[in-house]
């Protein structure tokens, strides 16, 4: 057996260990103070795009794919750079973000809150993303925002309308981009009165969540105003496929407005049965039954086909409008996938441009700086003139366009019409009239 | 089988420990796979669970219950509903979960049990398409419908009142939160809750209720003609399994607070009626196998895209990578419902006994390989207990 010797190596070794054991709980601690997710020195920052691939609002889903892959294009300067080239302020520099290339991860919500929770959080457990955006319905984007809340870890609410997501389920790490019911309401007021007069019977179809509940409150509220009556609102299941059983009543109801609260496949497959049952053909009260869709987009125009004709609604953009900002979103789109954008997909690559910048503003990934650089950011060249974030709820300030159903169509794309684009003071109010608080900043 | 033979305790005290020491130590052997992350993890005990005791049922007394999901959302919803009205405690959620759900059981069971085979199958099925049914309409101040069940800011938490913070309260033991130690904390949880459940399901089925309710399986008329009264047995089996299933569900909200009805839908029945098959019915372990094969399909492969699939076969020459990709595309991603379909047939064709009698046939294997060269195949375990 060696004899014990202590040799100068030996210690420097030991106190090197002791160091490391005394030093342990600290490296947690600071730990704890860090972000989740931090890149640190990695080449590469991850983005995860949580869309509905399959359920009633799959095609919003796919389109909403199509933009995010064109935004992280456009981000890590690859393409003709779309809305880089328009947004203004912009710190993007077509390096990716602060340097790093930007990669994303996909999960399927399945519109359903579970399994958009559960593909959430394996994004942010597993695949180390920064920001989780995404989702075409409103129960899933409140589900995933007050899940990213308490994981730290930023939301960019895709397509979402419920005034809750911004109201009163709002969270300091969810920010919203599309507008909201209640800006619907707002804007569809004065067009419905004017084109429909102020003594009308209302009868509302509404799709059974969040989403449906706050639109059937903000319209009613708003048509109520103008001096309408409201009839009678019926709650639909959002997986309903067949609507007759709801139409039906509607027909004996005494009412001349139908409105539906629906959206995605639930909107073209009701739409498409109220006129089958012959309602837009029938007189009642002396006067032209008319059907209105408060939340309307392209792609459930080209679902519903003809019957959409000559219906009005609103939308938080349209690939017709003529800034510079819709343009050059239109061309990089259409010359990537052969056909113009959906809102769904101008909301989510806008979301996913604003996160971008916003990092690069703050100079960091940190969500905390990363938050309060979006606060209040004010930015225009984005297709919807200048438009705010919000301090105070996380919800995007700007025009609201009024459509009608384009009667006489020049391609299979051109369905809408805009009527009106109704400015923002028109469709502003005080965050405080929904109730909510945004939480922490650290969590 | 297996179940039928008496085995020694001993043998199933070493079962337990390595089942324990395997259960504990996931982070660390998942890794390789991918699925060491909490969520996932959380989903592999908590479904464990829940296939564990639809096997009590189904493995021991051959009643194919079409509507387990239903006890799985009751769970749910209690557990969401003491979090908002109790404390943030998660003892009061489990164990009201766990209850309520049993008192549905009770319910359910007394008229499902007077008829058995297909009819049992479809009363219970019916039963839970109606739960489901009813959490979207007519109980939606309950259940709060498509939105799902959610906590909220001003909820009373008569028991936590005072230490209120600002933002959402998270679910905690003792102060503990289940994402604490990057979520391991939740996992720990669960995974405990899982060695409980299957000792007691080892316990049932090596007990003389566990026989009889094999006997029940293998013949229900001769059982009856030796003046046995075979009904209380049956309902027994069916609540507990339907407290275990509740126990799974408010373990769910547990992990995370939200309760949605489509945990309900009987698309949610047959996965654990799949779980179990696929895994082996009758089984001890078999039931755990499948819900982690499933969930591991559910959750890795439908995650995987195009850019993922050509990092993979980058290896290849580009023509052949391309080829590849557009091959197994359609199975991932979207696609991982038809993997899984033909991973299905596979087993029940080749493997009737589920993924356990593979192992089982392996293991004979081994041994007839080895007993030809030494003969003490079975020395070796025992000398490991020593």
């Amino acid at each position: 057996m060696s004899e014990h010797k202590i040799s100068r190596r030996g210690v420097l070794k030991a106190g090197a260990a002791t160091g490391m054991a005394l030093s342990t709980p600290l490296i947690f601690t600071s730990q704890a103070h860090a972000f989740r997710n931090d890149p640190g020195d990695a080449k590469s920052v991850k983005f995860g795009f949580n869309v509905p691939q399959t359920g009633p609002y799959s095609e919003e889903g796919a389109d909403e794919l199509r933009a995010y892959k064109l935004a992280v294009k456009h981000i890590n300067g690859e393409g003709d750079g779309g809305l880089l080239n328009t947004m203004k302020p912009l710190s993007l520099k077509g390096n990716g973000v602060l340097g790093k290339k930007v990669e994303y991860v996909t999960g399927d919500t399945q519109t359903k809150s579970d399994a958009a929770r559960a593909s959430a959080k394996r994004m942010i457990e597993k695949d180390g993303v920064l920001m989780v955006t995404g989702g075409s319905s409103s129960g899933v984007a409140v589900a995933v925002q007050s899940l990213c809340q308490e994981m730290g870890t930023i939301f960019m609410a895709g397509l979402t309308h419920s005034n809750d997501t911004t109201g009163k389920d709002k969270r300091r790490y969810g920010f919203r981009h599309f507008f909201n019911a209640y800006m619907s309401g707002a804007a569809l007021g004065p067009v419905l009165e004017k084109e429909y007069g102020k003594d009308r019977r209302a009868y509302h179809l509404t799709a059974d969540y969040n989403w449906g509940w706050t639109q059937e409150e903000s319209i009613k509220n708003t048509t109520e105003g103008l001096g309408w009556e409201t009839v009678n609102t019926v709650r639909t299941p959002l997986t309903a496929v067949d609507f007759s059983q709801y139409i039906t009543p509607v027909l004996n109801s005494g009412a001349d407005v139908l409105i539906l609260n629906h959206y995605g496949k639930n909107m073209i497959n009701s739409l498409t049965q109220a006129v089958q049952f012959g309602l837009r053909d029938k007189q009642v009260n002396g006067k032209n039954f008319e059907i209105v869709v408060p939340l309307f987009s392209r792609l459930m125009a080209q679902g519903a086909g003809k019957n959409i004709q000559g219906i009005l609604g609103t939308t938080n953009w349209n690939w017709s409008l003529q800034d510079a900002g819709s343009q050059a979103f239109v061309k990089s789109f259409g010359a990537e996938y052969g056909f113009p954008p959906s809102q769904a997909a101008h909301t989510c690559y806008v979301q996913a441009l604003l996160y971008a910048n916003a990092c690069e503003m703050a100079g960091t990934f940190n969500p905390v700086n990363v938050i309060k650089a979006l606060e209040g950011f004010k930015f225009d060249g984005m297709g919807n003139g200048p438009t705010e974030y919000r301090a105070a709820d996380h919800q995007c300030f700007k025009d609201v366009l009024v459509v009608r159903g384009n009667e006489n169509p020049s391609s299979q794309f051109d369905l809408l019409k805009v009527v009106q684009e109704v400015p923002r003071s028109q469709v502003e109010y005080d965050p405080a009239i929904f109730g909510g608080e945004l939480g922490p900043y650290e969590v | 089988m297996s179940i039928l033979s008496m085995q020694s305790s001993r043998k199933d005290v070493v079962l337990m420990i390595a089942f324990a020491a395997a259960v504990l130590a996931m982070p660390i052997w998942l890794e390789p796979f991918g699925a060491a992350y909490p969520d996932l993890m959380q989903k592999f005990a908590i479904f464990g669970i829940f296939a564990i005791g639809f096997n009590i049922l189904f493995g021991l007394t051959g009643y194919l219950s079409f509507g387990h999901a239903a006890f799985l959302g009751v769970g749910s919803y209690t557990a969401v509903w003491m979090f908002k009205l109790l404390s943030m405690n998660i003892i009061p959620a489990l164990i009201f979960g766990t209850l309520i759900a049993g008192l549905f059981a009770v319910l359910i069971g007394f008229i499902s049990l007077r008829r058995s085979g297909i009819y049992f199958s479809i009363l219970t099925l019916a039963f839970a398409q109606m739960s489901y049914n009813m959490a979207y309409s007519v109980l939606t101040p309950i259940t709060n419908g498509e939105t799902g069940l959610q906590l909220a800011q001003d909820d009373p938490r008569i028991f936590d009142a005072a230490a209120e913070g600002s933002g959402l309260p998270l679910p905690e033991l003792f102060g503990v939160t289940m994402q604490d130690f990057d979520g391991l904390a939740g996992f720990y949880i669960c995974g405990i809750l899982l060695i409980i459940a299957f000792y007691i399901s080892l316990r049932i089925f090596r007990s003389p209720f566990g026989m009889k309710l094999v006997a029940i399986k293998s013949n229900q008329n001769r059982m009856g003609y030796t003046g046995f009264n075979t009904r209380p047995y049956l309902l027994v089996a069916f609540v507990i399994s339907g407290m275990y299933a509740g126990l799974a569900g408010s373990l769910m909200a547990v992990t995370d607070p939200l309760a949605g009805a489509e945990r309900m839908q009987w698309t949610a029945s047959g996965e654990v009626v799949l779980m179990t098959i696929l895994g082996g019915v009758g089984t001890l372990i078999g039931p755990l196998l499948g819900a982690g094969l499933i969930k591991y399909f559910e959750n890795i492969f439908s995650a995987y895209n195009e850019q993922i699939l050509h990092d993979i076969f980058s290896f290849l020459p580009e023509f052949l990578e391309n080829f590849m990709v557009f091959i197994v595309n359609p199975f991932v991603g979207e696609g991982w419902h038809l993997t899984l379909g033909a991973l299905f047939m596979v087993i029940v064709i080749f493997l009737p006994g589920g993924i356990m009698e593979g192992v089982n046939r392996l293991i004979a294997w081994v041994k007839r390989d080895r007993s030809g060269s030494s003969g003490d195949g079975k020395a070796k375990p025992q000398a490991s207990e020593g």
